[in-house]
């Protein structure tokens, strides 16, 4: 794909840009999940994400994008010793697409080294491709469930492990995953749903100006994807430059005892299991503060961030009508006001 | 021809439609509602010539990945020795359109897949070792021969531009051609330098607006579509004529509601029906145009989408019947078909004996692949034969794990209905949350008044349970025949689907409408019987609770009879909440 849809060129849809800004400033965050209705362009802003990525440096010729300096990282490959060539990479955003086989998505024998030399040879998957990016799944709510299984395993410990057709090897595997999809058209299982440190709900703008606004753009971009580039070329280096600032400063950020208190009493609140809300949670806004380039997480951070950490964690409560994000709002406004 | 008389009937509507499709189908599609027949074949014949000299391939609905997709051409492969990757239909039809039979039949997976090529114009082939992203850049026309709630999925129907019915279209109604192939290609050859000004977004998303089309790809087909007429009048320039028949024409099909009357009007009357009748004869429309103001415009856009809607959709709005639930209720049903039976759950190829399966060709060549030259005679070091032994072979395996279909039959009638209604909603939710699973499907069938309604066809999304359940009427007569009527019918169904059916009856059993609408209690009693001994010859599984306050639970307790009658189960359960039902149920479901 040449050119894809420039992301600052996006109309609306705040919610979903900050999400991925989030995601690209801090990894640890944990992976996006933006559901919702059709043509709110959530693949077309995962596929814009990728030109925002500041590059990755890794060891050169490596398949698994291992970072010369994380010694512990290293796969079977790089770890022979001795010197290592580096290189810069574009930060990898990987699509798994449906109907994609499982060799493909973990990796198997080469068959051409196979038939034509009789030799045993790994070849990576895009699992491995993804390590330290990105890996994208459009319809993930569609993805078959031996997919999702494995997906689920790598996911949680970052280590792909291959035994197959008499191959036994083991790589990092480490990704932000992402994941877009309509649930009308099939629900995601709870444990795929929690793998997702950020969650949200797209919806269509409702008002005429804002669709307007996404009609002119994207017909604008459909005529001439090269001179609405250029057109937007200015705004995307910004917006580069932001993430990239933002990265170097996400660690120094600070975060006062007093909001750790509140992201707490927020989750117990709510009832969401386990620290994974928590921990999501300041993470989330201290990424955020960095790209607002604040120096301390304050109330106003952990608010913004806290319906889309939050909302994909309740527990269900099926006579509970109102929507998971009032719910959160709702949570919200009660800690909040104390 | 006047803008008006350009879609006055249906087959102009269509014939039209197919012909700006034509101009421009890349990337968008028709969507053609109608059984085989000479209206169909006709517009098909005059779409390939237009579409000449692009491609108008074929694909089923069922279509497997291997095809779809692309992947490993195994006899190629041995020969070569080297792995050839086979095309598959989106590939090979790259600057081409693929014409999709029997589309109400295509799953949602299918319809994913095609989505993404209709989207990017390419392909990414990630299968049996092979790794490629293939430009795809096609139309997609989908022949839909659905029955009442059968449709091609939403996903994919929002992706083609034009959306055309043909149901009630004879060959009587077929008009000759207005256009030639080489009109056709000078077009195609004008519209890359037809140009549009703001106004015409403008116009475009307000009508979108009032007609409640909320995805931005309405408006940019309409856009498009805008273009391509400009284009076969030979222009490039967009006129006013071309945004009212492009938003009739794409619009006009997707229109969820009816847009508000202006105040100035005291217009209570229900909306005109179609065109045939009037338009204003002393106004020709050319004259409308350019010095309107931009309102004036929009109100007479309007009026000329409003004027062509097709009249079961004009129906459907004007009772204000929902439209996505039609749309979404196929989706429910095709998403079961990805998880269906026939294909189970792949489950990786596994060394095995050709009794046991079919065998996974791709597996097994992998298998055998590494030892071919150590297997191979030292004279045959050059042969590019491959030696498959015993041991190479790989099976198929597939899950087949038979999921169940629970159809809720509840008692909608009397006071009662309304808490009634509540607990079983409760339920379903907590049983939908856990059928992930298990694969299981929940339907709600509710009687009240004269007959049964399918108010949830057979679903595992909560997303849609939710909103299906909001909202249910209550009160009037109690015909549990006809309940159970429609219960039976749901329940053969899923079983057609594979799926095992549970039926679960809720009511307190005092059958007072009979089947053909009459009242008189033993009477109606005796209807309920019958349909449920019909029940019982289906051999379907059955609950029955009984939410009668006090009284007996005795074999004269009427719910009693009906389960004796449908060989089912019977619970008294006067006060049920949501979860002691979850529980009832959960207990009934097959293992």
């Amino acid at each position: 794909m040449v050119n894809p849809f420039p992301f600052s060129a996006i109309v609306g849809q705040d919610d979903m840009r900050l999400a991925f800004m989030i995601a690209a400033t801090d990894p640890s965050v944990g992976g996006v999940l933006a559901f919702g209705d059709r043509g709110t362009g959530k693949s077309t802003a995962v596929r814009a994400l990728a030109a925002l990525l500041p590059k990755i440096k890794v060891v050169s010729g490596c398949p698994y994008n291992c970072a010369p300096d994380k010694q512990a990282k290293l796969c079977g490959a790089c770890n022979g010793g001795g010197k290592q060539k580096t290189e810069m990479r574009s930060a990898p955003v990987v699509d798994l697409p449906l109907g994609a086989t499982e060799d493909r998505v973990v990796g198997a024998l080469n068959l051409e080294r196979a038939l034509a030399a009789g030799e045993k040879h790994f070849e990576p998957g895009l699992l491995a491709r993804a390590n330290r990016g990105f890996l994208y799944i459009d319809e993930v709510n569609l993805l078959e469930d031996h997919l999702v299984d494995l997906l689920l395993d790598v996911a949680a410990s970052g280590v792909n492990l291959v035994e197959r057709e008499g191959l036994s090897l083991s790589h990092p595997a480490r990704f932000v995953l992402i994941g877009s999809g309509n649930p009308e058209e099939g629900e995601l299982r709870p444990q795929m749903l929690d793998r997702f440190g950020l969650a949200l709900e797209v919806r269509t703008p409702q008002d005429v100006p804002t669709r307007m606004e996404v009609i002119r753009r994207r017909d604008a971009y459909d005529r001439d994807p090269e001179a609405f580039h250029k057109q937007w070329a200015g705004a995307e280096k910004k917006l580069r430059t932001k993430i990239t600032h933002a990265r170097e400063r996400v660690a120094d950020v600070e975060v006062p005892d007093s909001v750790l208190e509140r992201a707490t009493r927020l989750c117990l609140t709510l009832g969401s299991d386990g620290l994974r809300g928590e921990l999501t949670l300041i993470r989330a806004a201290r990424a955020y503060a960095a790209l607002e380039d604040v120096k301390v997480v304050g109330d106003a951070e952990l608010k913004r961030i806290a319906p889309m950490v939050l909302s994909h964690r309740l527990r269900r409560n099926p006579l509970d009508d109102s929507g998971s994000s009032t719910r959160v709002a709702r949570a919200v406004e009660e800690v909040f006001a104390k | 021809m006047s803008v008006s008389d350009a879609v006055s009937t249906p087959w102009r509507r269509a014939s039209l439609a197919a012909a700006v499709f034509a101009v421009d189908p890349l990337g968008s599609g028709l969507l053609v509602r109608a059984g085989a027949g000479p209206a169909r074949d006709e517009l098909m014949t005059r779409v390939a010539g237009a579409l000449a000299p692009m491609r108008l391939s074929r694909a089923p609905a069922d279509i497997a990945d291997d095809r779809l997709i692309g992947g490993l051409d195994v006899a190629a492969t041995l020969r070569a020795g080297k792995p050839i990757a086979e095309t598959g239909v989106l590939a090979a039809s790259h600057g081409g359109v693929i014409a999709m039979a029997m589309a109400e039949r295509i799953s949602v997976g299918v319809a994913a897949r095609l989505s993404q090529a209709l989207d990017s114009g390419e392909v990414a082939l990630q299968r049996d070792g092979l790794s490629a992203i293939l430009p795809a850049r096609v139309g997609v026309i989908a022949l839909d021969e659905g029955q009442e709630d059968e449709a091609t999925p939403a996903a994919l129907a929002e992706r083609l531009g034009f959306w055309i019915d043909l149901e009630h279209v004879g060959w009587r109604d077929i008009e000759p051609p207005a256009l030639t192939p080489e009109d056709f290609e000078a077009a195609r050859k004008l519209l890359p330098s037809v140009e549009s000004d703001d106004k015409v977004i403008e116009i475009l998303v307000a009508t979108a607006f009032q007609f409640g089309v909320d995805s931005p790809r309405g408006v940019l087909f309409a856009l498009r579509a805008a273009r391509a007429l400009a284009a076969l009048r030979g222009e490039t320039k967009v006129e006013r004529d071309d945004i009212e028949l492009a938003a009739t024409l794409v619009l006009g099909p997707r229109a969820t509601r009816m847009p508000a009357p202006p105040e100035d009007q005291e217009s209570e009357e229900p909306p005109p029906p179609p065109p045939e009748e009037e338009t204003p004869p002393d106004e020709p429309p050319e004259q409308k145009g350019e010095d309107n103001t931009p309102r004036e415009l929009e109100e007479q856009i309007l009026e000329a989408v409003r004027a062509a809607l097709p009249p079961g959709l004009l129906a459907a709005l004007a009772a204000g019947a929902p439209r996505n639930r039609r749309s979404s209720a196929k989706d429910g049903k095709s998403g079961e078909e990805i998880y269906s039976l026939q294909r189970g759950r792949p489950l990786d190829a596994r060394p095995g004996s050709l009794s046991k399966g079919r065998l996974a060709l791709v597996a097994t060549l992998r298998a055998a692949a590494p030892w071919r030259k150590l297997r191979l005679k030292p004279e045959e070091q050059n042969s590019r034969r491959v030696i498959v032994k015993p041991e190479d072979f790989r099976i198929r395996r597939h899950r087949q794990k038979k999921g169940a279909t629970t159809i809720f039959v509840v008692d909608a009638s009397g006071s009662l209905a309304m808490t009634r209604l509540a607990e079983v909603k409760g339920a379903i939710e907590m049983l939908l949350a856990d059928c992930y699973a298990r694969r299981d499907n929940i339907a709600l069938v509710a009687f009240r008044g004269r007959a049964g309604e399918i108010v949830l066809p057979p679903t595992r999304s909560t997303a849609r349970a939710k909103r299906a359940l909001t909202g249910l009427p209550g009160g009037g007569g109690t015909p549990v025949a006809a309940g159970l009527d429609v219960a039976a019918a749901v329940a053969d169904q899923a079983r057609r689907k594979g799926q095992t059916p549970l039926i679960v009856l809720m009511t307190d059993g005092r059958a007072n409408i009979c089947r053909d609408g009459g009242s008189g209690r033993p009477r109606a009693m005796e209807d309920a019987i019958d349909a449920a001994k019909r029940i019982a010859a289906a051999q379907f599984s059955v609950l029955c609770i009984d939410t009668t306050q006090g009284g007996g639970s005795g074999p004269d307790a009427p719910v009693r009879q009906l389960a004796g009658a449908m060989l089912g189960r019977y619970v008294k359960l006067p006060r049920a909440d949501a979860a002691v039902i979850n529980a009832v149920v959960r207990g009934a479901l097959p293992q």
